[in-house]
């Protein structure tokens, strides 16, 4: 343990300084520091406020007004279904609802309590001619329905809890 | 730039040195509708009130418009008439309408604005969604469904104050005011200081209003009520009665306090004339032994938060004095229910001041005897008039009232605290009259507005170099200058708020851009109307000191100390956690003073060292954001032993000690 998480907080040290701790570099740094801890944990945050000799407001404002950084653990899957107009059509809404009820979330709850999974819709994938698509961790899969995606989650639920 | 001129509305006005259109505007006697501007922090352009159509321009935001020759500008077109309404309308839309039970109804600029605009209904759907009110602080209360997203709050905090605990946060129809992480506004780095509240056009953020319990200790018969009144309360309350701003209306207002039931109205000046004294003597013994200078005055909460939270290295050189309403509260406490024969726990002291930091100040355990604070409630001067009012008395009407002795008694130069220079005049006339006796002297050059005010003054043989700031963003600048070695002086007094407590965070609402100027005036102005302009002079509390305060007494009530303070509460995280037995448990701090002084570094060092000597699974690393020791930094902790000022060098003999 001692050695994971150690280690991710020197990264958090070592990108602050290639910025130069300068505040004009936030948005990189955020960028990196997510990418090391899959969000963006407020005692980080915190950090990197000291660092830089900014207030924490600020940067917490900058985190939360980009839709990009995520202020939340993210699961080990991350599912993104397609609510673009062809998957709309399509009824991907139908697909969303069942994963919530499935995985227990809602609109404003979007990562499973065992974090193993998080829900995002975005607005096009690009394939539509799949339509309606999910992709899981970037696996896709098309032409899906309520059912098929049922069936991908408890695969991937099976799995986990063989290798558990 | 001579005769250039602009026509607005048909009428031709001359530029001036006005900054933008609005201003203009203004000059010409049109009061365009704004919520964001206020001349003293920066433009914003945000509410789009102050629309205006400039021909060949089209409509143009005045604010922040710079004025240009030839202009022909209209303020008033059927376009920007309907512009203003329907903005207006959008914000209401969304805004907690709750306008009968909220605290700034009244005051609100919305209110004001929609009734001057004739908006008489709203035609969009109700979209507001309540938000809980936060109440974790003592002196500000913050109700996030009123606010209109003006953004004044957090640029008064950042830009006049260097703090920004106040940012917006998230974005669109999502975007919001609000403190880091959603945090309470009593757990972050606020200071307190109601400059926020003061600019806050709507009810969102107000002071925390102690009303209803000063009128339980009134109403509960067993209880001695004492009030004490703060200078800058007597030449700004008036203004809620009509008055203009600088009227002083001391004799009304104990009138008042007296028919609504206190039993005595004091003055805080008696305690201010007390501070002078005690602060007088801690500096001229400093400057003769050289010692700890600058030295800070401490009468201003929010200024003493600000300094515990940022400058922890010059917290030695700070005052031990308390401030005028402390001092004030614990010589009441100590010596009033001996006096009249009742207990600590019976006699309530309420002070009357123009500050919501104040009320945080009261609240301070180093304040409290056994839990019974030294003063018990704190009211601004907006509460009093609420009361006032609640009580129905007419204030024109009242015949004037005159303070109770001995605490009533002040002298001219406790009067003027109120004002940015006050305190440091007054601790110079003392200064002055200890020097060389029967010499008396006003100190003019610390009045005034500026923001930063520096002066060298020559008493007999003996020469001093002061600085008076107000506003905290100027004593960041000076701090930092003497922090460097560019600047250095005998006695520095900072004020948090621009001006001195005449523009207090618990002060009137004024849309008058001279209100602060006559307050002040009206301070020095009542200086000179008193018997006594040297704090000395002043005969009870001369009676004082020969009856009742020896050095000794002197120091336990008087006197206090200051603590390095986190700036916000975050919860101490785990860098490391160890799987079996913990036989190291190692602590760090990563507080701004430590970081600075290479805390990262010696993290690293230690990493590499539990690496390499293989103590991973048995070491607990953890990391806090301020272990409240930061002029000993950087701070580590090994297995609960603090080790100050830590080099690797030293961690590494305390982990090998602890590992044996």
């Amino acid at each position: 343990m001692m050695r994971e998480l150690g280690t991710k907080f020197e990264l958090v040290c070592d990108i602050i300084d290639r910025y130069d701790r300068k505040p004009y570099n936030l948005v990189a740094i955020l960028q990196e520091v997510q990418e090391a801890y899959s969000y963006l944990p407020e005692d980080i945050m915190a950090y990197i406020a000291t660092a830089l000799g900014i207030p924490p407001g600020a940067v917490f404002g900058v985190a939360t007004f980009y839709s990009h950084f995520t202020l939340e653990p993210k699961g080990k899957y991350l599912i993104k279904v397609c609510d673009g107009t062809a998957c709309h059509v399509k009824k991907s809404t139908d697909i969303i609802k069942t994963i919530q009820q499935e995985l227990g979330l809602n609109e404003s709850k979007k990562t499973s309590d065992d974090l193993l999974f998080t829900l995002e819709t975005v607005a096009c994938l690009g394939a539509c001619g799949l339509a309606p698509v999910i992709v899981i961790n970037d696996e896709v899969h098309g032409s899906m329905n309520p059912e098929k995606a049922k069936e991908l989650l408890n695969k991937i639920k099976e799995e986990e809890s063989k290798n558990a | 730039m001579k005769n250039k001129t602009v026509i607005i509305d048909n009428v031709e006005v001359q530029i001036g040195n006005e900054r933008n259109l609005l201003e203009l505007c203004r000059k010409a006697g049109i009061e365009l509708p704004t919520f964001c501007y206020h001349s003293e922090i920066s433009i914003y352009g945000a509410c789009r009130m102050c629309m205006v159509e400039v021909e060949g321009r089209g409509i143009v935001p005045a604010c922040s418009t710079k004025a240009e020759g030839g202009m022909v500008v209209h303020t008033n077109t059927k376009q920007i008439r309907e512009m203003r309404k329907m903005i207006i309308e959008l914000m209401l839309a969304s805004h907690d309408q709750s306008c009968t039970t909220c605290a700034k109804s009244g005051d609100c600029r919305l209110q004001s604005i929609a009734k001057q605009l004739g908006v008489t209904k709203v035609r969009f759907k109700q979209v507001n969604e309540i938000k809980p009110v936060d109440y974790s602080s003592d002196a500000i209360l913050r109700d996030p469904s009123k606010c209109v997203l003006c953004g004044d709050c957090v640029r008064v905090c950042k830009e006049i104050q260097s703090v920004g605990a106040l940012d917006f946060a998230y974005r669109g129809a999502k975007a919001q005011v609000g403190t880091s992480f959603n945090k309470g506004i009593g757990e972050v780095e606020c200071v307190n200081c109601g400059q926020c509240v003061k600019v806050c056009p709507v009810g969102a953020l107000t002071p925390k209003y102690q009303i209803n319990s000063v009128w339980d200790a009134i109403h509960d018969e067993k209880k001695v009520v004492v009030a004490q009144i703060a200078p800058a309360v007597r030449v700004a309350l008036g203004e809620y009665f009509g008055k203009e701003p600088g009227a002083l209306t001391i004799g009304h207002i104990i009138a008042a306090l007296k028919r609504m039931g206190f039993d005595y109205v004091y003055d805080t000046c008696f305690g201010a004339d007390l501070t002078v004294i005690e602060e007088g003597k801690e500096f001229l013994a400093r400057k003769a032994k050289g010692e700890n200078l600058p030295l800070f005055t401490s009468c201003c909460p929010a200024w003493i938060k600000f300094a515990e939270q940022y400058y922890p290295d010059f917290l030695p050189h700070l005052s031990t004095c308390r401030s005028p309403q402390q001092m004030f509260g614990s010589l009441c406490k100590d010596l009033i229910p001996k006096q009249r024969g009742i207990s600590r726990e019976d006699l309530v002291v309420v002070s009357i001041m123009p500050c919501t930091a104040k009320k945080f100040e009261a609240n301070r355990d180093e304040f409290k005897v056994n839990g019974n604070p030294d003063v018990d409630f704190v009211i601004t001067t907006n509460e009093l008039a609420t009361m006032i009012k609640e009580s129905g008395i007419d204030f024109d009407m009242l015949e004037v009232g005159s303070f109770d002795m001995p605490y009533g008694f002040s002298t001219g130069a406790s009067v003027i605290f109120g004002a940015s220079g006050g305190v440091s005049e007054a601790v110079l006339r003392f200064a002055a009259e200890t020097l060389e006796k029967g010499s008396s002297q006003e100190f003019k050059q610390f009045r005034g507005e500026d923001g930063i005010k520096t002066s060298e003054i020559t008493i007999g043989d003996t020469t001093l170099k002061l600085a008076v700031v107000s506003g905290l963003s100027n004593a960041r600048k000076l701090l930092d200058k003497i922090r460097s070695g560019e600047a250095d002086y005998d006695l520095v007094e900072v004020m948090a708020c621009n001006g001195g407590c005449v523009n207090g965070g618990g002060q009137p609402v004024t849309t008058s851009r001279t209100a602060v100027r006559e307050r002040s005036k009206g301070l020095y102005n009542n200086d000179k109307m008193l018997q006594f302009h040297v704090s000395s002079e002043n005969p009870y509390l001369q009676q004082l000191y020969a009856e009742t305060l020896d050095e000794h007494k002197a120091h336990e009530i008087l006197h206090t100390e200051y603590e390095n303070r986190k700036r916000i509460s975050v919860k101490d995280f785990v860098l490391g956690e160890a799987d079996g037995n913990k036989e190291l448990f190692l602590e760090i701090c990563f507080g701004t003073s430590c970081f600075l002084r290479g805390a990262q570094a010696l993290f690293k060092e230690l990493t590499e060292y539990i690496r390499e000597n293989g103590l991973e699974e048995k070491t607990e690393f953890k990391a806090s954001f301020c272990s409240e020791s930061c002029s000993k930094g950087p701070v580590l902790k090994v297995n609960g032993k603090m080790i100050e000022h830590c080099t690797f060098d030293k961690a590494k003999a305390a982990i090998e000690k602890a590992m044996q």
